[in-house]
């Protein structure tokens, strides 16, 4: 699935279940349908109106990665 | 409806209080508020408390009657109220129509919440329950990050600044010196706020305000009834609480709250006033950028205009249009559960020329905000001279 960056931000302060992973990037997606996500972005930060690419579900929750 | 007035007000200093448990701090601000008044405890016909995580940060449910009781209020009814960050601004609400209707004559409402005994992570993770925990909150966003995405959008849309994020910081904690109650009396300047360290990018230390333990209360009565315990007694003019979604990704536009617009628009229209009347206002400032927001959903500036209206010194004590001169939830502290009525007491103490070093010249007609969550529910209050 591919979508656009509406929002983003870098967590550095997480609760324990997310600790190991601090700093993450979380970020609102919207995708080609006009809906909106929240997930995770893996590599390289992203920031708004970015393209991103759906790579991953774990748990229901998106992992999104930048596409050129 | 008939008119209500507060009759009484009475709180904690906010902080962290290692030796005092939740139920002691909401005995304090209700024993200090019927004294306020003049009031027993038997005179009381019904109890609103407003608590946003008391079964998570001390392991106790059954709230309302668990401190009433322990005020010597007792058989009348007495109920917990949960809305987030607005949790006591919605008891409030709802008070206020139990007296408007001609219910009740005498209610005490009640905000509390004992946060510092948990770790910050703990805390981190009881306050991410106020947001979607099926999406937003799986995917790792806590509340500062939450608020982080709004400033990102804010900015992009709007072209604002950090240096306006951190003069919302800088003025709140220079207005909190002044107040004897607040958590953290310390000035600030705009290089510590903008160097501090992250918390969620692009929001630092200083944009978030104080995880604090504290409860504060008010006593409502039909406002002729008022006048026979105060010779202060301070109207409510306008009073109204609005929903939207929980989840952010839910909002067509996050950089606007539409139940804060809802609450403001009503609240106006029943106290008959305008924001431009407004003189002075006690602001949901969880983060800095959601006072920066709550200036434009109020009607106070343009949208888009509030990071140039913080920066100008219009906020300030001095400025047109006074903003937390409590020191706000920022400086005076947020025991979340508390904020809502704490407001209020802030509101009624500048109406009643009770402020001290806080007082503020313009003082006749002030406006409170209590925002839950991430804008899914808000209370807007209007207070003036009875």
């Amino acid at each position: 699935m591919i979508g656009t960056i509406y929002t983003e931000t870098v967590v550095y302060l997480a609760p324990e279940a997310f600790a190991a992973d601090v700093p993450y990037q979380v970020a609102i997606v919207t995708l080609q349908d006009g809906t909106r996500v929240t997930g995770r972005v893996l590599g390289e930060r992203v920031t708004i109106d970015d393209r991103v690419e759906q790579v991953e579900l774990r748990d229901g929750i998106p992992y999104f990665r930048r596409v050129a | 409806m008939r008119p209500v007035a507060i009759a009484a007000a009475g709180k904690t200093p906010f902080g962290a209080f290692p030796g005092r448990d939740l139920r002691s701090l909401v005995v304090e601000a209700g024993e200090k508020c019927l004294k306020n008044g003049h009031v027993s405890p038997s005179q009381v016909e019904a109890f609103y408390l407003g608590n946003f995580a008391g079964p998570s940060f001390v392991g106790q449910n059954h709230l309302a009657p668990f401190v009433s009781t322990a005020l010597g209020i007792r058989d009348v009814p007495s109920t917990r109220f949960e809305a987030a960050c607005a949790s006591s601004g919605s008891a409030f609400f709802h008070a206020f129509s139990a007296v408007a209707s001609g219910l009740y004559d005498c209610v005490l409402v009640a905000g509390v919440e004992k946060m510092t005994s948990q770790p910050t992570a703990r805390v981190t993770e009881i306050l991410a329950g106020a947001g979607d925990c099926s999406g937003e909150i799986k995917a790792g966003s806590t509340f500062p990050s939450l608020f982080a995405m709004i400033a990102r959008r804010h900015m992009y849309q709007f072209g604002t600044t950090l240096e306006h994020l951190a003069a919302v910081a800088v003025k709140n904690h220079a207005n909190g010196v002044l107040n004897p109650d607040a958590h953290m009396r310390k000035v600030i300047t705009m290089e510590q706020a903008l160097t501090a360290r992250p918390v969620a990018e692009p929001l630092h230390l200083y944009d978030c305000s104080l995880i604090s333990d504290g409860a504060a209360a008010v006593l409502l009565m039909p406002a002729e009834r008022a006048r026979d315990f105060t010779n202060k007694p301070v109207r409510i003019l306008g009073v109204a609480q609005a929903s939207d979604f929980v989840a952010l990704d839910h909002k067509q536009d996050i950089t606007t709250f539409p139940a804060v617009r809802r609450a403001a628009q009503k609240a106006y229209e029943m106290a008959g006033v305008g924001p431009k009347d407004i003189q002075f206002a006690e602001l949901h400032d969880c983060f800095t950028i959601a006072e920066i927001v709550a200036l434009e959903d109020l009607g106070f500036v343009e949208r888009g205009a509030g990071g140039p209206f913080e920066a100008s010194g219009a906020t300030a004590r001095t400025g047109e249009k006074p903003i937390n001169a409590s020191g706000g939830l920022k400086s005076k502290g947020h025991p979340v559960g508390a904020t809502g009525v704490a407001q209020l007491c802030d509101l009624v103490a500048q109406i009643r020329c009770e402020a001290g070093d806080m007082q503020l010249k313009r003082n006749s007609l002030g406006l409170a905000q209590n925002l839950g969550g991430s804008g899914a529910t808000c209370v807007v209050t209007i207070l003036g001279n009875a």
